[in-house]
C-alpha cells in the first residue's frame, strides 16, 4: 500500500530543520498522497507548523529534500499552485474583507469573479464590506482561508484552520475540504485536536520533531486496538517510550 | 516584473492609509504647523526663515516617509502578510515599487500643501521655483522610504523602529548643514557629512532655492540621492526573504 514516489503530492527525504539553535525536525522522511486530506496531528510544539512551512518553502531548511508537486518546495512555479493558511490570519486588518481579496486576486492574477466564489466557499458573503479587524477571530481565519482559495491551488496547506470555530462552521468547512479533494486538490491540515482525525483520509502523527506513525485512521485504530485516534496516539507514544517499536511503517527516523 | 503587482500594491497601501484619517491629518498638517512655528520662532531674524524654510519643506517628507515605511514594513513582517506575499507570484521589486508609488503620491501632496502655505501665507521667498522644491521633496520621500524599508529589517518591535529615528535621522539632520554651515563644524564632522545621504539632499534643496540651474553640483547631488535610493532599495529587497529561519 506504499505509494509510488512519482504519484506523491509531497515527498520529503531526511528533512532536518534547526530553529533558534535547536533541531526541531530530525530527518523526516515521508510522502503525502495526492487528492486526499492528510491530517497532521500532534501536540503543540511538536513541529507541525515547521514541517508545513518547509513544504510551502518559506522555512530555511538545514538538510534534506522537500519536493512538492514534482518541483522543489518554494520554487517559483509552485507559487501559483500552493496555497498556505497560517495559524494566525495573515490578512490586512485595516482593509475590508473584499479589499483584501481584491488585492490578493490581483497579485495572483485571478479573475475578479473568484472573489465572490471564495466568499461563498467560506460563508462570508454577508461580511464582504466589513473591516477585517472588526470581525471575530473565526471570521478572520476564514478571510485568510478565502485568500488561499483564490487561485484554486493544487495543494492547500492549512495550519489549524478550525481553531475558534463553532461546531456548525467546523462541519461546513470540513465538507468544503472534502469537496476540494473531489476536484483533485491535495490538502494537508494540521490540528492538535485528535477528534478531527477521523475526518481525514490519511494521518501523520507527529511528536517531538519526528513522525510517530503514518496511516489511515482505520489502520491506526486497528493496529493499536484503540477506539479513537487520541487513544491510538497515546498508545503509540507509550510504545515508543518503552523502546518497543510500534508496528508497521512510518516509524521514520 | 509586472505592473499588475505594483499597481495593486500601491492601491492597497493607499486604501490602508485612507482608513486612518488621523494619520492622514497628521501627515498633512504637522509639516504645515511646524513651518508656521518656524516662521514665528525666527520672528526677529527673518533671513534665517528665508534661508532654511524652503529646504525644510523639502526635508519633511524624508522623515515622515522613513517612519511610515519602517512601521508599515514591520507590520507586514509581524502580521504574516509579507510571508503570504512571498509565497505568491509577486516579484520583490514590484512590491517595493508599489510602496514607492503610493508614498511618492502622499509625499507630493504633503510637500505641495506645505510649500503652498509657506509661499502664500508665510511670505517665503526663494530665487528658485517652488516646483523644484516639491520635486526634490518627492525624491527625499523616496530616500526616506528606501532607508526605512532597509532598517525595518533590523527591528523586532515598533518601539525599536521609533528609536531608529533619533539613531539614523537626527544625526543626518544635524550634520547636513541645515542648522549650521558644514564649513563651521569640527573638521571631522564636516568630513563625516560627506558620507550621509541627507547632506546631498539638503545641498540640492539649497541650490534649487538659490535659483541655481540644473547641472554641475546640483546634478551631482541629485545623482547621489538617486544612487542611495537605488542601493538601499536593493538592500531592502534583500531583506525581504522568501525563506525565513
Amino acid at each position: 500500500m506504499q505509494r509510488e514516489p512519482e504519484s506523491a503530492a509531497i515527498e520529503i527525504r531526511d528533512l532536518t530543520v534547526v530553529r533558534g539553535g535547536d533541531e526541531v525536525l530530525h530527518g523526516l522522511t515521508l510522502q503525502i498522497a495526492p487528492g486526499r486530506i492528510t491530517g497532521l496531528l500532534g501536540p503543540s510544539g511538536c513541529g507541525k507548523t515547521t514541517l508545513m512551512r518547509a513544504i510551502v518553502g518559506v522555512q530555511v531548511v538545514a538538510a534534506g529534500e522537500v519536493r512538492v508537486l514534482g518541483a522543489e518546495a518554494g520554487s517559483a512555479p509552485l507559487r501559483r499552485r500552493v496555497g498556505y493558511v497560517t495559524q494566525a490570519p495573515s490578512v490586512y486588518g485595516d482593509l475590508t474583507v473584499r479589499e483584501n481579496l481584491e488585492y490578493f486576486s490581483k497579485v495572483l492574477a485571478v479573475p475578479e469573479r473568484r472573489i465572490d466564489e471564495v466568499l461563498e466557499a467560506v460563508s462570508l458573503e454577508a461580511r464582504a464590506g466589513q473591516i477585517v479587524e472588526s470581525l471575530s477571530g473565526g471570521q478572520r481565519a476564514r478571510v485568510s482561508l478565502a485568500t488561499a482559495l483564490l487561485n484554486s491551488p493544487d495543494l492547500l496547506i492549512l495550519d489549524e484552520p478550525t481553531v475558534g470555530l463553532d461546531p456548525v462552521l467546523r462541519e461546513e468547512l470540513w465538507a468544503r475540504f472534502h469537496e476540494l479533494t473531489e476536484r483533485g486538490t491535495t490538502l494537508l491540515v494540521s490540528s492538535h485536536v485528535m477528534d478531527e482525525a477521523s475526518r481525514c483520509d490519511a494521518l501523520l502523527l507527529m511528536r517531538e520533531g519526528e513522525i510517530l506513525r503514518q496511516g489511515t485512521p482505520a489502520e491506526l485504530r486497528r493496529d493499536t486496538g484503540e477506539e479513537d485516534i487520541g487513544g491510538a496516539f497515546l498508545a503509540l507514544v507509550a510504545a515508543a517510550e518503552s523502546g518497543e517499536a510500534p508496528t508497521g511503517r512510518g516509524d521514520d527516523r | 516584473m509586472s505592473a499588475r503587482g505594483s499597481i495593486a500594491t500601491a492601491r492597497r497601501v493607499l486604501r490602508q492609509l485612507r482608513r486612518d484619517p488621523r494619520t492622514i491629518a497628521l501627515l498633512l498638517l504637522v509639516p504645515v504647523a511646524l513651518i508656521t512655528l518656524l516662521k514665528f520662532v525666527f520672528d526677529g531674524q527673518p533671513q534665517t526663515f528665508q534661508r532654511i524654510g524652503a529646504p525644510l519643506v523639502g526635508l519633511f517628507p524624508f522623515t515622515t516617509m522613513f517612519l511610515i515605511t519602517s512601521i508599515t514594513m514591520l507590520r507586514e513582517r509581524t502580521t504574516g502578510t509579507l510571508e503570504r506575499l512571498m509565497s505568491m507570484p509577486i516579484a520583490k521589486f514590484d512590491l517595493l515599487l508599489g510602496y514607492g508609488v503610493a508614498f511618492a503620491l502622499v509625499a507630493s501632496v504633503q510637500a505641495a500643501l506645505t510649500a503652498s502655505v509657506a509661499y502664500a501665507a508665510l511670505d517665503l521667498e526663494t530665487a528658485g521655483p517652488a516646483w523644484g522644491v516639491i520635486a526634490l521633496a518627492i525624491a527625499n520621500a523616496l530616500l526616506g522610504m528606501s532607508l526605512g524599508l532597509f532598517v525595518s529589517a533590523f527591528a523586532r518591535t515598533e518601539f525599536q523602529v521609533i528609536q531608529f529615528m533619533p539613531a539614523f535621522i537626527f544625526p543626518q539632520l544635524l550634520l547636513c548643514g541645515l542648522f549650521v554651515d558644514r564649513d563651521l563644524m569640527a573638521p571631522a564632522l564636516d568630513a563625516a557629512s560627506y558620507a550621509l545621504p541627507l547632506t546631498y539632499a539638503f545641498d540640492a534643496l539649497e541650490r534649487v532655492t538659490a535659483g541655481e540651474a540644473f547641472g554641475g553640483a546640483l546634478a551631482l547631488d541629485v545623482a547621489v540621492v538617486a544612487g542611495v535610493i537605488a542601493v538601499s532599495l536593493a538592500l531592502g529587497a534583500m531583506t525581504l526573504r522568501r525563506r525565513t529561519p
